[in-house]
């Protein structure tokens, strides 16, 4: 599914990531570890096609319509609702019955009474639990979760937790964290990354 | 080859007489040179889109910047001629002075946007594309020039440049040429003067 | 995939992406009111900066010249608000990983700034009627053509410029050298004998600017 090699990223003079040689199978779980500004974040961008890489290869064998991600920022429009912003995601990934998959998504995180309020209004907390729905509408076969406890409560990384356990043999799952007992378990690979190089 | 350059250059304007024609022989090369910088600089951005490899990005920015330099000379050389030939420094009659005005504005942006982006694959692609741009907005600049001189007030200086003849034309390659070959020899310096300051950069890198 | 299926899904995408601007403008009211209070306030600015003894003819021009300033700084004010929703919380990278086409993006959000720029001239044309002189319809043909063209060359620079630290600043530097042709087609086409050719002039803008504009789009957004 993923295949690097000496895989490195830098911002002009700064180099963020060096030296990752990663071979991820479909299905794998990988659990990214590492302090703040050990790359991470960048590492993630990279597999989502966000950023390119300054050096090194990397391949990713799953189309755009085929990779889910959520990131630092929630990446939802402030100004529409829940709802709304299910709906916006759902046409543009073309998900069939993309309605009724976002009333069970919502349903599961806990958020369905509050679907016609706009994100703005929302807990951090909560929008990371829309988050997560947005990024899990299209049912991803390669999922990238950056940090995605952060900024849940103790129900909220439950839910997540519970939903990542469920064996899938479909979906291969990168999950950044800096706190990473509740994915030691799950995980099928490890890769810990010190300031921006690969342990 | 600068110097090589800069001897063809010198020759033809020191056997010439009359001072408002000898900076023609430097004015029209000069602006030509500048176009064909962006022209050179547009060439290597389309290079960089189409094959996503990052080294024409630096490619692209010297030719720009070579352009540039080349345009101001042509402001300059354009605003001493205008002065000797009509006594004002300046005059938006001039088409081709005129379009290099608009032309130096452009450029300038361009400087500001790299400058604002992070080094990196976003800034070249960026510049890239607004490098794309300028070599678009050269024929669409003199078309807007020449059909604004529907409502501007006409002409006043309808007199161009001196009429060219035989040896003049002659001269006149001969500087255009001496001036192109002194716009490469500068890309080459400094391109490598850029690539060196890359280099350096990353060793230093290392090191720490 | 046939290839009028695939055109009416990427026009569904456009229309759902400048639905969507136009819906976040009717909750946020930030943008339209602001630029339908500029333009306004402009043009009575500028009835105090023209001297008032100039023959008519030149007069005429110059009124003129200032309608369509008046519509460019109008647009560059839109336009610095145009990825403000996607930019506040890097919006657009959710767009651009979406597998739509990403020049889908760009077209859908030309549609909600053409959009704002007509309701801006909705205002803007009456007022500088009842402030100066009349308008013809090729004035008004005129106004229809450079919307495009300030549209679609704005819209690609304003993500550029989305992407940069000096984001508001530079976005004027960038657009001004670009928009001095739509200014010439637009005071050519309002008071030059022959405005056809001027209307023909900004409708050449319009194509070449737009093809680029909607090629560039993917490069200025992706790495």
């Amino acid at each position: 599914m993923i295949r690097s090699r000496n895989l490195g990223r830098s911002f002009g003079e700064k180099t963020v990531l060096e030296a990752v040689n990663l071979d991820v199978a479909a299905g794998d779980i990988l659990l990214v570890t590492g302090r703040n500004g050990s790359g991470k974040s960048t590492l993630l961008a990279l597999l989502a096609g966000l950023l390119a890489p300054t050096r090194g290869t990397l391949e990713v064998a799953a189309e755009r319509r085929s990779i889910g991600f959520v990131g630092h920022e929630p990446l939802l429009y402030q100004e529409l609702t829940a709802a709304e912003n299910l709906d916006l995601f759902g046409r543009l990934y073309r998900v069939q019955e993309h309605r009724e998959r976002s009333g069970m998504l919502l349903e599961r995180y806990g958020i369905w009474d509050v679907r016609h309020d706009r994100v703005s209004s929302f807990s951090r907390g909560m929008q990371q639990r829309l988050a997560l729905c947005r990024a899990m509408l299209h049912e991803p076969a390669l999922l990238l979760l950056d940090e995605p406890f952060a900024a849940l409560d103790a129900e909220g990384v439950e839910l997540l937790s519970d939903a990542l356990a469920e064996p899938s043999q479909q979906r291969t799952l990168v999950v950044s964290s800096h706190q990473p007992d509740r994915l030691e378990p799950i995980a099928t690979l490890r890769l810990a990354l010190e300031v921006g190089r690969s342990r | 080859m600068a110097a090589l350059a800069l001897a063809f250059y010198w020759v033809p304007s020191d056997a010439d007489q009359g001072f408002s024609q000898r900076i023609f022989y430097v004015h029209v090369p000069v602006a030509l040179t500048a176009y064909a910088c962006f022209g050179w600089g547009a060439w290597k951005a389309l290079r960089l889109l189409w094959t996503n490899e990052l080294r024409y990005d630096l490619e692209s920015y010297t030719a720009v910047h070579m352009g540039t330099i080349f345009g101001v000379l042509t402001l300059a050389t354009g605003a001493i001629w205008a002065r000797i030939s009509w006594g004002i420094w300046w005059s938006w009659s001039e088409r081709q002075l005129t379009l290099f005005l608009i032309l130096f504005l452009f450029y300038s942006a361009y400087f500001m946007l790299r400058y604002s982006l992070e080094p990196g694959p976003r800034q070249a692609r960026a510049s890239a594309v607004y490098a794309l741009f300028g070599v678009v907005l050269i024929p669409i600049s003199f078309l807007a020039i020449r059909l604004a001189e529907n409502f501007i007030h006409p002409v006043v200086f309808t007199e161009r440049g001196p009429q060219m003849a035989g040896s003049m034309f002659f001269v006149f390659c001969l500087s255009f040429a001496g001036m192109l070959g002194l716009a490469g020899a500068l890309y080459q310096i400094e391109l490598f003067g850029k690539r060196l300051d890359l280099r350096l950069q990353e060793l230093r890198r290392v090191r720490v | 995939m046939t290839s009028t299926a695939s055109l009416r899904l990427y026009l569904s995408d456009v229309l759902l992406l400048a639905r969507k601007d136009l819906k976040l403008e009717m909750r946020s009211r930030d943008t339209v009111p602001a630029m339908l209070l500029f333009v306004v306030s402009s043009l009575v600015v500028f009835h105090f900066a023209v001297p008032s003894t100039l023959s008519s003819e030149t007069e005429r021009t110059v009124a003129f010249g200032l309608l369509w300033i008046a519509i460019i700084f109008t647009a560059l004010l839109g336009l610095t608000r145009a990825f403000v929703a996607e930019r506040e919380q890097r919006l657009l990278d959710a767009l651009v990983m979406a597998p739509c086409d990403r020049s889908a993006i760009w077209l859908g959000k030309v549609l909600a700034v053409v959009g704002f720029l007509v309701l801006a001239e909705i205002i803007a044309v009456p007022a500088f009627v009842l402030f100066f002189q009349g308008v013809s319809a090729v004035t008004v043909a005129a106004l229809v053509l450079a919307n495009l063209g300030i549209a679609a060359v704005g819209t690609l620079l304003a993500a550029m410029a989305a992407g940069s630290r000096t984001r508001e600043l530079i976005l004027p530097l960038l657009f001004l050298p670009l928009a001095i042709p739509i200014v010439v087609g637009g005071i050519g086409a309002s008071v030059a004998d022959s405005p056809e050719r001027f209307l023909g002039f900004l409708a050449l803008y319009d194509a070449v600017f737009g093809i680029i504009s909607w090629a560039a789009f993917e490069y200025v957004v992706t790495e």
